[in-house]
């Protein structure tokens, strides 16, 4: 009878069924934690975001080291670095990165602001919404690459019609993560607002900007993305200088190495600010429990 | 109505005059009337659908949308305990209990609320760091900084554990002696009513179907004598028909 009722015990490790006395036996604790299966990530890898990229990087070299690579399509890992220290050494990545960082971080604030404002007006009002959203849906289906000729007719050449693009181009994500996060705000926060009578202003502080603040972060990494990648357009289509500029004029004397070198540094400023973003926001939303906590 | 404390307060503190309240075609509060006086407790028993919510959340002010007439007076400074403790994730602990409060000293209050409700010490938690019953006493300490004459409450235990419920009870009725608040608690808890109110409504069809003085002394022991009959009493009201209660 015993010995039944432990095989039972051990086929359906259900602790307080199988067992009456209220005792769960080492059998069924041992079947318990090995076959439990965790649902959440567990863990984070230690720098585990660099796993993936020297992985390519691995690869990379060893192609060129075997000859597999042909250096006229892709130059080996070190003469790229050989030759962004020339380019640093004589003084030319520094001025182009600084044009093109100062382009994009313009682009990025004038495009933050616009966004998360008309977010508000519109998540905040059934006329603002009215007003603003479609205009925003319609200027998210154009492709900015196909505003470019309007906006240099408007604006010419020169650095506006550069941060104009770019500053339409992060507004979108802003504004669409933004309003709907402030959209999907818990009726019942609004209803406890009231009942401890709550200002408007103070209701908007205390609830209705934390509360977005998911969102707005979602789409301010979006944004930063988004920022670079315009930034990369309007580079190449007309200028004079930046990290674009300079991949551009590469390209017309064959030179795959500065090339690549344009190609890296697009690549490090775009993981740069999306890790700041990405500390902004462990540390404004660490009251959140997520999967990957 | 004749009113319950020997009128020594003159005009009641909350006082509800034919009041209709409807959904739709559907008439939930039909024509109830309601009077509480300063620093009554009473509960408000009812089936699933007998309008308790309803009565509470027009009384909170939170029914604008609802269509409905009648006469409703209730104090300036009321509070509210939902059932959930709907605490705001984003904010810590005593953030959260002097949300709203526009008082110099809000800080130094909210921690002596967070005291009486036993969470001294956890004013830098976040919500979700608080266990159910935890974070229900923060909303009972958020409720109390208010010095509230008037404490709504709509089912405030009822998504916790029977044990941690016989707990806020003993809380919450040390609160309210110490405070005199009038309160109306909402409940589907015979028991719980017994134990907590002065007076028990119930209430059917959208109108006060029962209402009954509870005087049982305090503390109130489930053992009583009488605590047995009031909730048979409670019990047919509500249309469930009990077994007298054996002598052990």
């Amino acid at each position: 009878m015993n010995a039944i009722s432990n095989t039972a015990a051990v086929a359906f490790p259900v602790p307080y069924a199988s067992d009456q006395r209220g005792v769960i036996t080492p059998a069924v604790q041992a079947r318990k934690t090995a076959t439990r299966r965790r649902l959440a990530l567990g863990r984070a890898i230690p720098f585990g975001a660099l796993l993936g990229p020297a992985l390519l990087l691995v690869i990379w070299s060893i192609g060129s080291i075997a000859g597999l690579i042909d250096p006229r399509t892709l130059p080996a890992p070190w003469s790229v670095i050989g030759t962004a220290i020339d380019l640093i050494a004589e003084g030319k990545l520094q001025v182009h990165l600084m044009t093109s960082a100062w382009r994009a971080a313009q682009g990025l604030v004038y495009g933050v602001l616009i966004g998360t404002t008309l977010a508000l007006i519109s998540g905040l009002s059934r006329l603002g919404e009215a007003i603003i959203d479609g205009p925003v849906q319609i200027k998210q289906a154009i492709p900015t690459l196909a505003l470019i000729p309007l906006l240099m007719l408007w604006f010419g050449i020169g650095e506006g019609m550069k941060v104009t693009t770019i500053a339409l181009a992060v507004l979108i994500p802003i504004y669409i993560q933004t309003h709907s996060s402030l959209r999907s705000i818990d009726s019942r926060y609004v209803e406890l607002a009231q009942t401890l009578r709550m200002g408007y202003g103070e209701f908007i502080r205390e609830v209705i900007l934390p509360g977005a603040l998911p969102g707005f972060f979602l789409g301010l990494r979006l944004a930063v993305t988004y920022a670079w990648l315009s930034l990369v357009v309007v580079e190449q289509v007309n200028a004079t200088s930046g990290i674009g500029y300079m991949i551009d004029l590469a390209r017309n004397y064959g030179q795959t190495d500065i090339v690549i070198v344009g190609l890296v540094v697009y690549a490090l400023l775009g993981l740069g600010c999306d890790g700041i973003v990405r500390l902004f926001q462990e540390r404004s939303l660490s009251w959140r429990r997520t999967l990957a906590d | 109505m004749a009113s319950h404390l020997g009128g020594l307060s003159g005009a009641p503190l909350v006082r509800v005059e034919s009041l209709v309240r409807s959904f739709g075609p559907r008439t939930i509060l039909d024509g109830l009337s309601l009077d509480i006086e300063k620093g009554e407790f009473v509960a408000l028993l009812g089936r699933s659908g007998s309008g308790k919510s309803t009565l509470l959340r027009a009384l909170a002010d939170l029914d604008d949308k609802v269509s409905g007439s009648g006469r409703l007076e209730t104090p300036d400074k009321k509070s509210v305990v939902f059932q959930d403790a709907r605490l705001l994730p984003w904010k810590r602990v005593l953030e959260n209990v002097v949300l709203g409060l526009d008082l110099p000293d809000a800080a130094e209050r909210g921690r002596t609320a967070l005291e009486e409700v036993g969470l001294s010490g956890r004013e830098t938690a976040w919500p979700i760091e608080l266990s159910g019953g935890e974070q229900q006493r923060v909303a009972l300490a958020r409720s109390l900084v208010r010095d509230p004459e008037l404490l709504l409450a709509d089912e405030p235990f009822g998504a916790l554990d029977a044990l941690t419920r016989l707990r806020m009870h003993d809380l919450l009725r040390q609160l309210c002696a110490r405070h005199q608040p009038a309160v109306l608690l909402v409940t589907h808890d015979v028991d719980e009513a017994v134990t907590l109110a002065d007076r028990v409504l119930v209430l059917d069809n959208g109108a006060i179907a029962a209402d009954i003085v509870i005087d049982i002394p305090r503390p109130r022991d489930h053992g009583h004598r009488r605590f047995g009959e009031f909730r048979s009493a409670l019990l047919r009201h509500l249309g469930v028909e009990t077994k007298p209660v054996l002598p052990v």
